[in-house]
């Protein structure tokens, strides 16, 4: 019996690990969606972007895994800010449900990119960490270290948000954009950043997701709808809604594994989504207007 | 100066014609006023009459069709809203308009947004302050926590952040009791009387007369009567029209 606990506890802690990079993908969007009022349902295609460029950068042409890390962060962080100068601000003042098509429509696109340019082999670093043994617990390294680094980004950009000027510009278009002129703040330029960061923090998720997962090209499926369903969860735009519907639904993934089998753990939390629709359909922390 | 804007000596704000509106619909139409220097100016008139408008349109929320406005000589055509703030034009715009999960300070901060304002920020937020004592002592809650009247001392100074050379305010009076009402119209004069240039917009026509230089009466999207406060408070036609005496 006191085995099972270990493993059970294994599940938790594994659970607990996932769910910081479900939550710093969850950031990167709920932050978008609260500035920019665009979801990019193609989100997770720019993590599959970083993936690559980490992938070439280290395996193809050879530079050290840190150096390829510093060159995917900022690259994805301009794919963020092409894909809002070049795609979302033509369509700010459009329906939601043509903004949705939209950015559906450049994640279609970007799969078939990558699929055209990279073939559809998965590939991966060749990077093997260890595990961390506690007793009978192991714990992979690339997950910790994932895990860490994500909480660290998100105590970064918490503290950014929070305590410096254009963090808090930022928090203000969120709440209301329409007399942000009225300042004397252009707030295209505020959306500009806000973009940057959102493709930067998917960048840092693809440097720590491509520890752990091979890339190819539909590799953005994989985490695009969790990443989407855990932003709705937790009420689109809601920053710590976000964070907590993160951890719900890597507990649901990670014990359904241990109880049953990893495929039952996200139909459970499928499900969870669906009945929490039903129960709390503005998110995990509502707030009362 | 610029070529067109009629001659002038303290005129701060200078509007020839001015016509806008909303898609097919015309609100102002051909609206003239002037404001000096250190002068406190209200637009008065009923519900309806374009006065929020007229704001919106000198500062550039809506896109004029027609007339002019210049800023201390400087024509406006062309220039979008976020370069009026720079320029020294604070709109602090209808129901006050808050960030409401922004504390009271970080709400005065965003109002020190222009890059010519936020070298200057502490000492504005202590200026703010000494005029609104109930800010600073609430200036870490949350402004969707104070009171109508609070909200709009803290939307005033926020509008003061950026250190103005005309203040526009529109309706500040609304939806508020009685007594603040008067507090706050006291507190606008003290603000004119410290030098800053207001134009205030308002239907609660006799309390703002007593705090303004001058007045125009809005009525359907032109200018009925001007002159000064005292003058348009005796005057018979307004009194009977408006105030209900």
């Amino acid at each position: 019996m006191a085995i099972f606990d270990v493993f059970l506890l294994e599940a938790v802690l594994n659970g607990l690990l996932f769910g910081g990079v479900l939550a710093l993908l969850a950031l990167g969007l709920n932050l978008i969606f609260g500035v920019i009022d665009v979801v990019w349902i193609c989100y997770a295609e720019l993590v599959m972007i970083g993936m690559y460029t980490v992938y070439y950068a280290h395996v193809v042409f050879g530079l050290p895994l840190l150096l390829a890390f510093a060159l995917a962060i900022p690259f994805v962080a301009l794919c963020g800010v092409l894909l809002h100068w070049l795609v979302i601000r033509p369509i700010l003042g459009s329906e939601p449900i043509n903004q949705l098509l939209v950015t559906g429509g450049v994640l279609i696109f970007l799969q078939a990119f990558a699929t055209l340019l990279f073939g559809i082999d998965f590939r991966n670093l060749g990077v093997s960490l260890p595990s961390l043994a506690l007793g009978d617990i192991y714990l992979p390294w690339s997950r910790i270290l994932a895990a860490a680094t994500a909480l660290g980004a998100m105590l970064g950009v918490w503290a950014f948000l929070r305590f410096t000027f254009l963090g808090t510009a930022i928090r203000a278009i969120s709440q209301d954009r329409g007399v942000m002129p009225l300042l004397g703040a252009d707030p295209s330029r505020i959306y500009l950043l806000t973009s940057a960061i959102g493709g930067g923090l998917a960048g840092l998720g693809a440097c720590l997701l491509v520890l752990q997962y091979d890339v190819h090209p539909a590799i953005g499926l994989s985490f695009g709808p969790i990443t989407f369903m855990i932003c709705v969860m937790g009420g689109l735009g809601n920053l710590l809604g976000g964070f907590v519907a993160a951890f719900i639904f890597a507990q649901f993934v990670s014990l359904g594994g241990y109880f049953f089998h990893i495929e039952w753990g996200y139909v459970m939390a499928f499900v969870f989504f669906v009945a929490m629709m039903f129960l709390r359909p503005q998110g995990l922390f509502a707030r009362r207007s | 100066m610029a070529s067109g804007m009629p001659d002038s000596d303290r005129r701060l704000l200078v509007v020839r014609g001015l016509e806008a509106g909303y898609s097919s619909f015309r609100v102002l139409s051909g609206v003239d006023l002037e404001v000096r220097t250190g002068e406190a100016v209200a637009v008065i008139g009923p519900n309806g009459a374009g006065k929020t408008t007229l704001l919106r349109a000198i500062s550039k929320l809506v896109e004029p069709t027609a007339g002019e406005v210049w800023l201390d000589g400087q024509p406006l055509a062309g220039l979008p809203a976020h370069r009026l703030p720079e320029l020294g034009i604070a709109h602090v715009p209808e129901n006050r308009r808050l960030f409401p999960r922004l504390t009271v300070e970080e709400n005065l901060l965003m109002g020190a947004f222009p890059k010519s304002a936020r070298s200057q920020w502490r000492e504005r937020l202590a200026f703010v302050y000494g005029l609104f004592p109930r800010l600073r002592e609430r200036r870490h809650q949350a402004a969707g926590t104070l009171s109508g009247g609070e909200q709009q001392m803290c939307a005033i100074g926020r509008g003061l952040m950026s250190g103005p050379r005309l203040l526009m305010l529109d309706e500040p009076s609304a939806g508020l009791a009685p007594v603040i009402v008067q507090q706050l119209f006291a507190l606008v004069r003290r603000i004119a009387d410290e030098g800053y240039t207001v134009l205030i917009v308002e239907q609660n026509i006799q309390q703002v007369l007593r705090i303004v230089d001058r007045a125009y009466l809005l009525e359907t999207g032109r200018i009925r009567a001007a002159g000064p406060a005292h003058q348009l408070l005796a005057s018979e036609d307004l009194r009977k029209a408006y105030i209900g005496l």
